[in-house]
């Protein structure tokens, strides 16, 4: 009899698993511990709207309060778990209060990875992951401040966009020889460079850098090459890690992210895990993976929710990702790794225009910029994998969903 | 304020207070309207936000852009008075405004 559900964590995992639970039926204890004070909020919107401004704090929460109170949810947010003991079936809070389970949920997220280099811990030197995160940096993206971003992922790239909005020099600062080098095509590299150039964001690719310099806050940043760039405020997005430390010291099997199987279970079979902190299988790609993303977030939520219930559910979803950069959409569907071919529909210079991955005649990922046709049609047709015809996909007047 | 009417899949009807400036789904959202999914929180990314909108208010509602025709497309059966909710904004207009959200998303 599962009497007492506790879920650690307050993002998007945990907001889902409650909604689930509840809707499924579950009529016991949920408990849900997050160490921010806020209610359950979306992060997507931090580094754009809610970082220019635009977009207000309360818009920001995916439930208002009341909707805890009516769903009996007990909430302890602002405090943190310290510890596990999966074999009593408690976790300790840091105010030294201990709750017992039925069944435990761990959506522990991912923390931004930190710079190591001499000079990190200057004041000045910011990153981006949670509200908290966000009043500091608004308040230096001020006209003609000099912001430097390191780092030429999603995060720096969207937070270099709302720099040039709130009128500030931005320059970005990446390690690899083009932008969003790990999740794009060069092509589309190629065109979001372009596209920030154009708005004035000055990028730097196989730039490393290898100090951050100043009298108490930082004034520059030193890179590999012996160039320096003047900086009143630093932006670093260079990746997360999972966040893992009490799974791991209660001897739950962690890799790059808490073991889970595929109903979201984790090496100890009353504790699940969903979103950021999972290493998961796929059964659609065949191997094991860690993903930072809103959908896997609910997705795996949803299943473990289920799971816990005792109702048998596979996770087994085709991952999707999305940016916005000034007036640009990137939508990314599936994963490319392992492609042998890949097809460009339409001309990058008419700014909508897609790029397709496939393996032998089967769509594996397709990433579009302000193309929503063919990034709807890819959902499908990978789900579904659909067999193409390579030479219809590379016909841009063919509809994505009619290339077979 | 503006009051929205939204039908749940399974036929409840409830009637949201929704303040003016917030997009229609982040008022069911945030008050937990069955089957608005809202994955990408109004990014216009997903299209689990997908609703039909009464016929006599879609006059009354700016046209769709480009992003939301495409998307809608391939939404779970689409018809003429498709919207995503997160794509209209909640104006004093809208008061009374009758919104069905479908059996599914996507």
């Amino acid at each position: 009899m599962i009497s007492t559900i506790l879920i650690i964590g307050g993002g998007q995992a945990g907001a889902q698993a409650i909604d689930t639970l509840r809707r499924e039926g579950f009529g016991g204890r949920i408990v849900l511990i997050g160490d921010e004070p806020e209610l359950p909020y979306q992060r997507p919107p931090l580094s754009k709207k809610y970082l220019s401004g635009e977009m207000a704090a309360d818009r920001l929460l995916f439930r208002h309060r009341s909707f805890y109170d009516e769903h009996r949810i007990e909430l302890k947010l602002g405090q943190r778990a310290v510890r596990l003991d999966a074999q009593a079936r408690q976790v300790a809070l840091a105010d030294g209060e201990t709750l017992s389970y039925d069944r435990l949920l761990l959506c522990l997220g991912a923390a931004s990875r930190r710079l190591t280099c001499p000079g990190a811990d200057l004041a000045g030197v910011h990153y981006l992951r949670g509200i908290a995160d966000v009043g500091a940096i608004q308040a230096g993206l001020k006209p003609l401040a000099r912001v430097v971003i390191i780092g030429g992922g999603y995060i720096g790239l969207e937070t270099a966009a709302t720099g040039i909005k709130m009128g500030c020099e931005v320059t970005v600062l990446e390690m690899a020889d083009r932008i969003m080098n790990r999740v794009v095509a060069p092509s589309v590299s190629t065109y979001f460079s372009d596209e920030h150039a154009s708005h004035g964001v000055r990028i730097h690719c196989d730039t490393r850098v290898v100090g951050l310099e100043g009298a108490g806050r930082v004034e520059r940043v030193v890179c590999a090459d012996g160039k320096s760039h003047a900086a009143d405020l630093i932006v670093v997005g260079v990746g997360a890690v999972a966040a893992t430390d009490i799974a791991s010291a209660a001897g739950l099997a962690c890799d790059n992210g808490i073991v889970v199987d595929e109903h979201c279970r984790t090496s100890d079979a009353a504790i699940f895990a969903a979103g950021d902190c999972t290493n998961h299988p796929s059964p659609h790609y065949g191997r094991r993976m860690r993903l930072e993303s809103v959908d896997n977030a609910f997705e795996q939520a949803k299943t473990a929710a289920l799971n816990m219930l005792d109702r048998p559910t596979v996770h087994d979803r085709v991952p999707w990702f999305w940016s916005d950069q000034f007036d640009n959409k990137l939508l990314i569907v599936g994963l490319s790794q392992d492609h042998d071919r890949q097809i460009v529909r339409g001309d990058p210079a008419s700014r909508s225009f897609s790029v397709c991955y496939l393996k032998g005649r089967e769509l594996l990922a397709v990433e579009a910029i302000n193309h929503s046709k063919d990034y709807m049609a890819a959902r499908k047709l990978i789900a579904e994998r659909t067999l193409l015809n390579p030479e219809k996909i590379a016909d841009g007047n063919c509809a994505l969903k009619e290339a077979v | 304020m503006p009051k929205i009417v939204f039908t749940e899949p399974d036929g409840r009807r409830r009637e949201i207070d929704a303040p003016a400036g917030i997009t229609l789904m982040e008022a069911a959202r945030q008050n937990g309207v069955q089957g608005i999914l809202a994955q990408c929180g109004g990014a216009c990314a997903c299209a689990t936000c997908h609703v039909y909108i009464d016929p006599a208010w879609l006059a009354q509602l700016e046209s769709r852009e480009d992003m939301e025709e495409g998307m809608l497309e391939s939404a779970w059966e689409p018809r003429a008075n498709s919207r995503l909710s997160c794509q209209i904004h909640v104006t004093a207009a809208l008061d009374g405004l009758q919104v069905t959200v479908p059996q599914r998303q996507g």
